[in-house]
């Protein structure tokens, strides 16, 4: 399946990605031939056919609702760029 | 000592025939001199890993020696490690210094391994040559105008260039048996879920699988002894008693069933790529397995699918990455949708970007039954192919890749050239089950990998079939011609 330019736009737009607009043909040229290469897909009769989302076909393991891990606020605190009062800094980009 | 194995370092630190601080500064003085030829490593640890050498031969010393105890390794910069920058080979995470150790990690310090550092790989693990990383391309060993295969071209390319004799890896459509087979390394793909994933950065979690890289077998075997087992803080690793790989290297082959998939003996595979697969086959019946033809039907389905899901499950996972709480942030944002699009199109190189866009576009509204859905419903077809093979035979075999290690720039125009470069190993991922790059002959001066696939959580019986191969043939002894 091809995609239009202002398609790629969207998808990049969706996937809150910035791309140069020189970029866009590439992109369509490549995730054009991408999608005509899983567009085989489509030709398969998987009527009936369960989806396998995990490959042992398990399913989520759960546990008692209750604390587990310490505390280590200090130690993962020594790797940010910026902290105060026990809690991280981040720059201000909402007005 | 850059010669020997992890089994041979293993038993010299016992002997006493050298300490693992001589080790160790050995191999980081080697790392120095010849790293600059490969790129394979992206940070060496070299005041850390003299501390673990000295604390290993105080244990010694003490007479609280482990097998592992003082043994030189390196990881994969995708597992986290406390206090080291861990990079995943991007831009986005290169000032990234994980507060954590991932489970794999811990397990090697546990047992007194000495790490080296952290290895190159592509951006994300997306790649099949190892041209996708923000620190540079790496080169092979064999070859140095040649790709090590990706994405654990570093892990491969450090094994194979003597940097280190063993590197963990990962693989989720290939990355540890491509590159194996391109380096003349000895490559292992357990089961999904056998190994822990916590504090390995995800790129598609149903997919996605922690291994080795070694020169043989038998060292497979002892890496796998530390790694493999239930991890709590991973919901999808599986809790099932772990056997002594190593004990079980001697069995004999005697009887063994092996399945040769006709669609993966394909026309237009190389006439010498197939006939040294096919004397490695040959070496099989003379050690006594029998050899059977079985067909699986949906393989050639095994690359669209997989370039589904695989991309619409990082396209979730890298969301993580939007410049607020770690990694690259950009300049002067101008308002919150500025600040996610320029650190993620600045942070994030082309072939992930590219991955990335798949992914959001297969999920969107109105595609998400067509794409996404229709890739996992074709997925179960590829695992029962399996299945149904592995009630006729115990073991199944076929070349690793298609061509032996190619140039590089060859194929970085042509995404879906690439992609096909995985076509004999994807479908394991997408069935969840563990397989095996092992050397077997050579083209044109270049390595050319057997791949053995096992059935689920038959990690033995592959460590064994590799290990008794290596007995009677010496492949896997063969190394680059540079290599003193």
């Amino acid at each position: 399946m091809a995609l239009d330019q202002n398609q790629v736009r969207d998808i990049a737009e969706l996937a809150r990605l910035q791309i140069d607009e020189t970029q866009v043909d590439e992109y369509q040229k490549n995730l054009s031939s991408i999608l005509d290469l899983v567009d085989q897909l489509a030709a398969v009769d998987t009527a009936n056919v369960e989806p396998l989302a995990h490959p042992l076909d398990a399913v989520q393991r759960l546990r008692a609702d209750a604390v587990t891990e310490d505390n280590q606020r200090e130690h993962f605190q020594q790797v940010a760029p910026a902290t105060a009062e026990g809690y991280f800094l981040v720059p201000r980009v909402v007005e | 000592m850059h010669n020997k194995t992890i089994a041979d370092i293993a038993r010299d630190l016992h002997s006493g025939e050298y300490s693992s601080v001589e080790l160790t500064q050995h191999m980081l003085q080697r790392i120095e001199q010849l790293d600059s030829t490969y790129n394979s490593f992206i940070t060496v640890t070299q005041q850390q890993a003299l501390a673990q050498a000295k604390a290993a031969d105080e244990r010694r010393a003490a007479g609280n020696a482990d097998f592992w105890t003082g043994v030189p390794i390196a990881h994969k910069d995708i597992f986290c490690t406390n206090g080291v920058l861990t990079s995943c080979g991007s831009k986005m995470l290169s000032n990234f210094v994980a507060p954590y150790d991932a489970t794999v990690i811990d397990r090697f310090n546990h047992v007194g391994a000495v790490s080296l550092g952290k290895l190159n790989m592509d951006e994300f693990a997306m790649g099949s040559s190892n041209e996708n990383s923000f620190y540079g391309a790496v080169a092979n060993p064999w070859d140095t105008d040649r790709v090590p295969g990706g994405s654990s071209g570093g892990s491969a390319a450090a094994v194979a260039a003597r940097l280190v004799p063993g590197a963990t890896a990962t693989d989720t459509g290939g990355s540890i048996r491509q590159p194996a087979a391109f380096c003349g390394l000895t490559g292992l793909k357990p089961t999904y879920g056998r190994v822990s994933r916590w504090g390995m950065i995800a790129y598609a979690s149903s997919l996605d699988q922690a291994g080795t890289l070694t020169r043989n077998a038998e060292d497979a075997a002892l890496m796998m002894n530390v790694m493999a087992g239930f991890d709590a803080k991973d919901s999808t690793c599986v809790d099932q008693a772990v056997p002594d790989y190593r004990a079980e290297l001697n069995n004999s082959l005697e009887g063994l069933t092996i399945g040769l998939p006709k669609e993966y003996f394909r026309d237009d595979l190389s006439a010498d790529m197939q006939q040294q697969v096919r004397n490695a086959i040959a070496e099989y019946e003379k050690l006594g397995a029998k050899v059977k033809e079985i067909s699986l039907p949906n393989t050639h389905l095994a690359i669209p699918a997989y370039y589904i899901i695989a991309p619409a499950e990082c396209s979730a996972n890298l969301s993580r990455m939007d410049g607020v709480r770690f990694g690259y942030r950009c300049d002067d944002p101008q308002d919150i949708n500025d600040l996610y699009k320029r650190s993620r199109g600045e942070g994030f190189g082309i072939e992930v970007k590219r991955r990335i866009m798949v992914g959001a576009y297969a999920l969107s509204a109105g595609f998400y039954d067509a794409y996404y859905k229709k890739a996992q419903q074709v997925r179960r077809l590829i695992k029962n192919d399996f299945v149904e093979a592995f009630k006729e035979v115990d073991i199944i075999m076929s070349p690793t890749t298609p061509t032996p290690a190619f140039k590089r720039g060859e194929k970085t125009a042509d995404p879906v050239a690439m992609y096909l470069e995985d076509i004999f190993t994807i479908a394991l991922n997408l069935a969840g089950l563990p397989g095996m790059s092992i050397p077997c002959g050579e083209v044109d001066q270049l390595p050319v990998g057997l791949q053995l696939i096992g059935n689920y959580f038959d990690e033995s019986r592959l460590l064994n079939a590799a290990h008794q191969y290596q007995q009677v043939t010496d492949w896997h002894l063969h190394a680059p011609a540079d290599i003193a």
